[in-house]
């Protein structure tokens, strides 16, 4: 633990007028695990692709091991013996694991002594650290957390020293996150070095030695984990002040405004995404809905949402709503008092390439205020932009910008003003803070908590378990296009649900 | 950020391309013994030396400023209509069916019923391919360039079996009476006092030109029906999102266009050749692809390189007159200002951008 095994010195990189990197340094020790925390648009992606040799930087230095190199591509990141684990997969779905792991690593044109000697030095890798996988298992049959130890293999098969993980518990459950941190912890005792970038203070707070902290695109600090606390940590990303947890009273539930009977969605490839699902939001209440990524809960936002259709029954205010997807859509949902922050701002909410101004009619474009005749009324659009950016705080503040000049807080703020500013009763909410700087996030929950007290049902989905627990007055964890079951969040544990998450039926609480 | 200002986008970039395919012409006719600048010299005396040549110049405009708005208002709902040339012809046998079917009393008339045919004929061949794309998945490119083969060989059996009259030896059909003879631009200067070729083809369907543009620029950006089909273009999941219907947009978008490519026939069918013959659209439609990708898809930038490809085409015909350079050579000449400007368009802006992005760090 004396050396080094990495260390960076004025790593600079400029895309265009917008530097991502500014003189970076950066001491990695053997035999450690190192944190890189900041928010998003921090540099972390950019720093690690200069590593793995996505990017050149435009400067500085990279030594490993005490000498310096250049690392063109990931071919010589390979051979310096750095390997990446990447936030979405590079495994070919229908390979086997073990075709995967040698996939660009064979010795010959012939594939099968390749094989076989794969099969055995995947057999000692297993041993050594602890990573059991069946080599002739699919990609596409075996889960997300076992897929991750797939890629770790691949990057020890290729003798990597220094593991690079880019926010790998995103897709995971809490009992997978674990699992994976003792995976870690175990390739540390073997004496590998692992980098690990997160956005999440906890997992930085609970695995590492070490936590480098990054500010639009500068290394502010570098400090040991022990000695530091997640507030002094959010105050290092931010470079303020910020409050992690989040003020509200509790909720004051009216009557019943979404009533949701037996909901069923089949996707185009046939697989039922949705399988019965029930459940009920009154009123100035949130409903939570806990779950890893992928379990229906986009389906469930997506159906009521009118973008696409469902069987079963869904009420609104004691009105049945139409879900054959004939005569009803996004636009008829609005019309019964349903707002929708979706999923994914950029490809849903938003029009990338449209102004600020024409995005805040997206989805009410013919609302009477924004028309003339058959004519859209761009005075008022714009006028209602500005008053929107002001009493939101979005920056800048112009709606001659393109929705894709603004960061990803400010963009979601766009979307969470027009639809909270309609006044929905429903407001359907997904990921609200994904890709958000902290300081947005609070906003945004405050706006969020702003609307069930005025009264409005909210019926929020999140894959942050924080998130969740922070902001839901009932929470309802789906797995596998089910509900597994239902908590208030002060009488849960992150345990509790993460069990539910993982398709263990939860005990009534 | 965007990567470049503005007018870097509409008017330099255009301009180098043109510069550039200019200079590769420039060479492929010294390759070939000829002298670049009096070709050039022939080309600008031949096509806006005159105004004969302007005749013919904006004639040509007139073709290409309907079938490129045609293209540009499909790209922007995202979908690629390669069928303008099937479009126009059968927009030709529009406006034939209407000039000949009823004797009218006065152009205006006829004019108004031409335009008419024109654009349903042309929207009814757009929309088989709108309803298969909509519907049914089938791809609109590989849709539409197959309607093209089938709008040729149907114009032909129209041309052979129904509408040639009797004893005639030539597929074509019978000429339009003098009654339905739209005034060209002699006609419509002379009250003016201007002197105008009177054997130039331009005609007041030019007028009609502009004024389209004019109602596409309308349509795109004033519009909520252009608002939904720009929505729709950028993001089909933004557009179910804020509950605007793909079909309907695929099906709308397609109708306009093929509409706008049918209209095309008022001029050349109408205008110039006063009845209906065989390939009557010339390869227009296929121009227009041209003409919208330089145009940027918007209707000011669809007229100027309208304007542009006219002068080529007008041009182009003086080179292969008075120099006895090979037509062949003036079609190399054309494909290279299609080529550079449209299929080319991001081996000139790659460079464009750096470029400017450099200048504001150098400024920064």
């Amino acid at each position: 633990m004396t050396d080094p095994i990495l260390e960076l010195t004025g790593i600079s990189k400029s895309f265009g007028p917008v530097q991502a990197n500014k003189d970076i340094a950066l001491r990695v020790m053997s035999g450690t695990i190192h944190g890189i925390i900041g928010e998003n648009g921090a540099g972390k992606s950019t720093l690690m692709s200069i590593l793995y040799g996505f990017y050149r930087a435009d400067s500085g230095t990279i030594r490993v091991k005490g000498r310096e190199i250049q690392i063109a591509d990931s071919q010589a990141a390979i051979a310096a013996g750095i390997g990446m684990v990447f936030q979405h997969f590079k495994l070919v779905e229908n390979f086997t694991v073990l075709e995967n792991i040698v996939l660009g690593a064979e010795d010959s044109a012939l594939l099968r002594p390749s094989l076989r000697r794969a099969r055995s030095e995947l057999r000692a890798l297993s041993d050594d650290y602890g990573l059991s996988v069946d080599p002739d298992a699919v990609i596409e049959d075996i889960g997300v957390g076992m897929q991750q130890r797939v890629e770790i293999l691949k990057a020890l098969y290729r003798r990597a020293d220094i593991l690079i993980l880019d926010e790998p518990t995103g897709v995971l459950t809490p009992a997978e996150a674990d699992q994976l941190f003792r995976i870690l912890a175990r390739l540390r005792t073997e004496g590998k070095t692992v980098i690990l970038i997160t956005h999440k203070l906890r997992e930085i707070m609970d695995i590492t030695d070490t936590v480098s902290v990054m500010r639009r695109g500068e290394m502010v600090a570098s400090v040991t984990t022990s000695q530091t606390s997640p507030e002094a940590l959010a105050e290092l990303m931010v470079g303020r002040k910020v409050l992690l947890h989040v003020d509200k009273s509790p909720a004051n539930p009216g009557a019943l405004v979404l009533e949701v009977d037996n909901l069923r969605v089949t996707d185009a490839k046939g697989v039922q995404r949705l399988k019965g699902i029930s459940l009920t939001v009154r009123a100035g209440e949130i409903l939570g809905i806990a779950g890893v990524a992928g379990n229906g809960q986009s389906e469930l936002l997506e159906v009521l949402g009118g973008m696409r259709a469902g069987t079963g029954r869904v009420r609104m205010d004691g009105q049945d709503i139409d879900l054959t997807g004939k005569h009803s859509d996004g636009r008829t949902r609005r019309a019964h008092g349903i707002g929708h922050v979706p999923e994914d701002r950029q490809r849903e909410g938003l029009i990338m390439e449209f102004f600020a101004w024409e995005n805040v009619a997206f989805g009410y474009h013919d609302a009477p205020a924004y028309n003339r005749g058959p004519l859209m009324d761009h005075a008022a659009l714009r006028a209602d932009t500005s008053a929107k950016m002001t009493r939101f705080d979005v920056r800048p503040q112009n709606p001659w910008l393109t929705a894709r000049n603004f960061s990803g807080g400010n963009q979601q703020k766009i979307v969470v003003a027009r639809e909270i500013e309609r006044k929905p009763r429903l407001l359907l909410v997904g990921q609200p803070t994904r890709g958000v700087d902290i300081g947005a996030i609070e906003f945004i929950h405050r706006q969020i908590i702003g609307l069930r007290d005025a009264g409005a049902a909210i019926l929020l989905v999140s894959v942050e378990l924080d998130e969740i627990m922070a902001l839901s007055d009932r929470i309802a964890v789906m797995f596998d296009g089910q509900i597994m079951g239902e908590r208030l969040p002060v009488a849960t544990t992150v345990q509790d649900l993460g069990l539910m998450m993982a398709g263990m039926a939860g005990k009534a609480a | 950020m965007d990567k470049m200002p503005k007018w870097a986008d509409v008017v330099l970039l255009p301009l180098i391309s043109l510069l550039l395919a200019g200079a590769i012409s420039a060479l492929v006719l010294l390759a070939t013994g000829e002298n670049p600048v009096e070709a050039l010299g022939v080309m600008i005396d031949g096509a806006l030396g005159s105004t004969r040549g302007w005749g013919y110049t904006l004639y040509y405009a007139t073709n290409f400023i309907f079938t490129g708005l045609a293209v540009s208002v499909a790209f922007h709902a995202r979908l690629f209509n390669i069928g303008g040339e099937g479009q126009a012809l059968l927009g030709g046998v529009g406006v034939t069916l209407a000039c000949l079917m009823i004797p009218w009393p006065h152009w205006t008339l006829a004019l108004l019923a031409a335009v008419t045919a024109s654009a349903l004929f042309g929207a009814a061949w757009a929309l088989i391919p709108a309803w298969l794309q909509a519907k049914r998945g089938s791809h609109i490119v590989i849709t539409t360039i197959m309607f093209n083969f089938i709008a040729a060989a149907l114009l032909n059996y129209l041309l052979v079996e129904v509408l040639k009259p009797a004893g005639i030896m030539e597929p074509a059909s019978a000429n339009f009476s003098a009654a339905v003879h739209l005034p060209n631009f002699a006609d419509m200067l002379a009250p003016f006092g201007i002197p105008f070729s009177p054997q130039a083809p331009a005609n007041v369907a030019f007028l009609l030109a502009l004024l389209a543009a004019f109602l596409i620029w309308v349509l795109i950006w004033r519009t909520r029906l252009g608002y939904e089909i720009r929505a729709f273009g950028f993001s089909e999941t933004g557009a179910r999102y804020a509950g605007i219907s793909g079909t309907r947009i695929i099906l709308i978008a397609m109708v306009i266009s093929g509409a706008l490519a049918g209209m095309m026939s008022v001029n050349n069918v109408m205008g110039e050749a006063e009845r209906l013959v065989l390939n009557s659209a010339e390869g227009a439609g296929f121009i227009g692809i041209a003409v919208a990708l330089m145009g940027r898809n918007h209707p000011v930038g669809v007229v100027l390189a309208a304007l542009l490809f006219g002068f080529l085409y007008q041009g182009g015909a003086q080179l292969s007159f008075q120099m006895q350079i090979p037509t062949e050579m003036v079609s190399i000449i054309q494909a290279l200002a299609i080529l550079v400007t449209g299929a080319l368009d991001q081996m000139i802006r790659a460079p464009l951008e750096r470029a400017f992005l450099s200048l504001r760090k150098a400024r920064a």
